[in-house]
């Protein structure tokens, strides 16, 4: 077993960005592992850009670390410049021109999803490289080879919003059954026209698929947990 | 001297040239000097009123411990603390350098320091060097927007967490951690924790040993409990004292060489203005 604490931090990760009907919903894990170790079992790989739009990062964390903070500041002046909210697809823009011209350089893949009132809900993937792609449905990180499969045939046009966030949950969760380097909780974000909401969807509380077992309780929460009378026979 | 291409236009940044040289030649085989790392186990929790910063106190050189007692807890801000694991030279170095732009940052502002600020210069410094200046560092203070307790990694990421560990003993002390943290521990309770998870990483991991350093910090007050515990005494003293009478040792040899005759003085001017 190599255990390289000195390895980059990466993401191995599972990302989502999905559109339904009025908005999008973002999802991700939450395992950043160093090597063979989990560096930090509960990150939080949505970041905000803006007040209405969001990126979920994959590949290197310094780098999409790194790039995030720089886009946030753009577009924090771009917003100050314009006089309004700037649109997700400037954002997406900013963070497809980083990427591009230090293609060299960065290894990230990034999926930028949010709200305006022009063009609605959208969603738009930078994978490696610099690819800016806008699509209804995007997924990212070591964990989405899992995943192609299953949106072929779950994904549909105009969901709502609880039937979209059900739909994430379900491929983040499938995705850290059978991905080594996704795990830990599950967390979503929705924006609309509302505004913005985060959603904690803790292991436990996650479907156990084909041959995942119960979990038990840990000896050490029974032991700990004090007793209020002694055993009696 | 490496010389690029003429018609190349300067770049920006750092020049990675020399560091590519260094990789190819560890390929061909050379050794590289040993340098003096801190093999570590740093740990940092945040408690009730604050965070709670610890650290063992071995330096290694290679296999050999270079220093017994040393100082892994550096000082940034009368409020903010950092742990440093990796190559000691670049902690020290790198903890010193915010250290120093954080106070002039402080003059500027009229301000106490935020944590966050400290974070966001060693974040930048380190993802510029790309992973070379080795400094895997446990951030930890309590500013106007409450207790803070982060990791910062060689390449530059940082994650935020209410309990942290780096450097090789770091799975050791993680395991304490994992099973025994709770939200909301006393300041008692915390040291506790702490230096349980310390002394799990000084018993089981050859990196690290010695003594436990803690840092208490909380708002407007801090504490630094230089060598808290000291669960590595010096057991084989004999009671009589050792005595080292001139005869004990063996000459083998002796040669003696008149410095006289080596130095000369040479009749110079006196400098002047």
């Amino acid at each position: 077993m190599d255990l390289d604490l000195n390895a980059p931090h990466s993401m191995g990760t599972t990302i989502i960005g999905v559109t339904y009907d009025g908005g999008v919903i973002l999802g991700a894990d939450s395992r950043t592992s160093t090597g063979m170790y989990v560096a930090n079992r509960a990150s939080d790989k949505i970041t905000q850009l803006t007040d209405n739009v969001y990126i979920c990062r994959s590949g290197s964390a310094a780098d999409s670390q790194v790039v995030s903070d720089y886009v946030r500041y753009f577009l924090h002046q771009h917003t100050i410049q314009l006089g309004q909210p700037s649109t997700v697809k400037v954002a997406a823009n900013l963070v497809r021109l980083l990427s591009y011209s230090n293609k060299n350089m960065l290894q990230m893949g990034v999926i930028i999803g949010g709200w305006d009132k022009y063009e609605g809900g959208q969603i738009y993937s930078v994978p490696l490289g610099g690819t800016i792609l806008k699509q209804p449905f995007a997924i990212g990180g070591s964990g989405s080879s899992y995943l192609y499969g299953f949106f072929d045939q779950a994904w549909k046009e105009g969901m709502s919003k609880d039937e979209a966030e059900k739909l994430v949950v379900k491929a983040v969760s499938l995705a850290i059954a059978r991905d080594g380097a996704s795990g830990g909780v599950v967390r979503t974000v929705i924006i609309n026209a509302d505004g913005v909401t985060k959603n904690f969807y803790s292991g436990d509380s996650l479907p156990l698929w084909h041959e995942e077992l119960e979990p038990h309780n840990s000896l050490l929460d029974i032991l700990a947990s004090s007793s209020p009378e002694p055993m009696s026979t | 001297m490496v010389k690029t291409s003429i018609n190349a236009p300067t770049k920006g940044g750092f020049n990675f040239d020399l560091c590519q040289r260094n990789e190819m030649l560890l390929k061909k085989g050379m050794q590289l000097p040993t340098f003096r790392k801190t093999g570590t186990t740093i740990v940092g929790i945040v408690f009730q009123d604050g965070v709670i910063l610890g650290a063992d106190t071995r330096a290694t050189e290679g296999p050999i411990v270079a220093d017994k007692n040393c100082e892994k807890i550096h000082y940034m801000a009368p409020n903010i603390y950092c742990c440093g694991a990796g190559t000691a030279a670049d902690t020290e170095a790198v903890t010193d350098m915010v250290s120093s732009q954080l106070q002039l940052h402080c003059y500027a502002t009229g301000r106490e320091s935020r944590v966050v600020t400290a974070l966001t210069l060693l974040k930048s410094h380190l993802f510029s060097y790309q992973g070379h200046v080795s400094a895997a560092l446990v951030l930890g203070g309590v500013d106007i927007s409450g207790p803070h307790l982060h990791t910062v990694y060689p390449h530059g990421s940082t994650d935020t967490l209410p309990f942290a560990t780096m450097g090789s003993g770091s799975l050791a002390a993680m395991a304490v951690f994992e099973s025994k943290f709770r939200e909301g521990l006393t300041k008692d309770e915390g040291i506790q924790l702490l230096c349980e998870a310390i002394c799990s990483g000084i018993f089981n991991d050859l990196g690290s040993g010695s003594n436990v350093d803690v840092c208490i910090i909380t708002k407007g007050h801090t504490e630094y409990l230089r060598n808290h515990q000291l669960p590595n005494p010096r057991t084989y003293v004999s009671s009589r004292g050792y005595n080292f009478v001139k005869g004990h040792t063996e000459v083998l040899s002796t040669k003696i060489t008149p410095l006289k005759s080596k130095a000369e003085a040479a009749l110079v001017d006196a400098m002047e203005e």
